[in-house]
């Protein structure tokens, strides 16, 4: 039931074999096992990893801890007033030293999507691998690995209406087969054999994916991913996307009729996922959540592990509403209402 | 009290998060004591105490804004909630 559960996801995102898919905790995990593997062994002073301001801090922290032992530099594309990437300062700044592109496809403050289809040609382009950060695509609209052409693709579990504690790293088979291992332990080799001449343990590695799964696996939340992903494409990935684009639509509609509310990032659905970042004038991010969570809707306030991104906004923290298959428009209503009443307060 | 959360963001500011089963008893003995300036519905209140303002939300949690130190907030906290206004730390 477990590669059972492999062969569904590689199936999901459209991986040409299941061994292309990698069970780790998250997506935290799944790019710090990028960073550990592929980046200490094969980044070193003079080259350059591009990121950008609106990552998740799990798509900075570990370039920016590993780049402290292999001394290779980073830099950060910029982000456009409406809240877009700046492709042509990404473009800019991609060049024969990179070896690496690293980025977010949806931003999980903004929404934005972006066009890492492109990224990955110019990137590619330029000799340099692509990692995409899929934790707020892959729940949300479909995704093709071969079509995006991501080198690695990262999501988690638990925003795709699976369990906490499992994940996904998709990489091409080329690279997992090259790249050192993560972790060690048992599952992960081949073969650990005593020399008594050299009185050392010689070990070879198992094969991908299992090279990278050290230890005992995670099997009830793999199977649960699996599960997860069998009811998404029994909806159809196509269907979630225009749900949830549709309730976007209505909720900025709807929240246009509001005067304190402050929404922040581009507000056309063609550009951004159903994830709407706001302010309330007078309160505090914390105070719209808290207000909110006494009617029972649940918002996300503070730097949503984002805190470049709010520099650029200018932004002490933000409220972040946000929407999948399992809200409706009497929700969206619902919302609009009770922003209305913390209006007058 | 159950725990006490800094906020996620630049404010700084303190969240304080009632014990579930004592949430009511604790909001009721906070309206009490506290000064009221604002309020909505009986959900959210701004309140000033001692010359600190914070918001109390009826689900039992509070935020507090420049508060100095834990200390600081502990001894309001237990002025605040304590069972009589003889109560002293």
């Amino acid at each position: 039931m477990y590669e059972g559960a492999r062969e569904k996801i590689a199936r999901f995102v459209n991986a040409k074999d299941s061994s292309e898919i990698i069970f780790v905790r998250g997506a935290t995990e799944a790019i710090n096992l990028v960073a550990y593997s592929w980046g200490l062994h094969n980044l070193k002073q003079g080259d350059e990893v591009l990121l950008s301001l609106m990552e998740h801090h799990s798509n900075i922290v570990p370039w920016e801890i590993i780049s402290k032992i292999s001394k290779f530099n980073i830099k950060y594309t910029q982000i456009k007033s409406d809240g877009t990437l700046d492709y042509a300062d990404l473009e800019a700044k991609i060049n024969s030293r990179t070896k690496l592109v690293s980025l977010t496809h949806v931003s999980n403050v903004s929404g934005v999507v972006n066009d890492v289809r492109h990224v990955a040609k110019v990137a590619h382009d330029h000799g340099a691998l692509v990692l995409v950060d899929g934790a707020q695509s892959v729940p949300h609209m479909p995704i093709d690995v071969q079509k995006l052409d991501a080198d690695f693709l990262v999501f988690s579990g638990h925003k795709m209406l699976g369990p906490t504690g499992i994940g996904v790293l998709y990489g091409k088979k080329s690279f997992f087969e090259t790249m050192e291992p993560f972790q060690g332990g048992g599952e992960m080799i081949k073969d650990v054999s005593f020399s008594q001449k050299s009185g050392r343990c010689s070990i070879s590695w198992n094969d991908p994916p299992w090279k990278f799964e050290a230890g005992t696996p995670n099997v009830a939340g793999g199977i649960a991913l699996g599960e997860a992903v069998k009811y998404l494409q029994n909806i159809g990935m196509n269907e979630v996307l225009e749900h949830e684009l549709a309730l976007t639509a209505y909720a900025f509609e709807r929240l246009s009729e509001l005067e304190k509310i402050t929404i922040y990032g581009p507000t056309d659905v063609k550009v951004k996922c159903g994830i709407i970042p706001f302010s309330v004038e007078g309160l505090s991010s914390h105070d719209v959540a808290l207000f909110c969570d006494n009617f029972g809707i649940m918002l996300r306030s503070g730097f949503h592990c984002a805190q470049p991104l709010h520099q650029v906004f200018k932004l002490q923290s933000s409220a972040r509403a946000s929407f999948y298959i399992y809200n409706n428009t009497e929700e969206v209503d619902q919302f609009v209402e009770i922003l209305k009443e913390l209006e007058q307060f | 009290m159950a725990r006490v959360e800094g906020t996620c963001g630049a404010e700084k500011d303190v969240i304080v998060i009632f014990k579930y089963e004592m949430k009511e008893e604790a909001v009721a003995r906070i309206l009490k004591r506290a000064q009221l300036k604002n309020s909505i519905a009986g959900i959210i209140y701004e309140l000033t105490y001692n010359g600190v303002s914070f918001r109390l939300y009826a689900n039992g949690k509070a935020i507090f804004r420049r508060i100095k130190n834990r200390e600081e907030l502990n001894e309001i906290l237990a002025t605040l909630l304590a069972l009589s206004n003889n109560y002293h730390i």
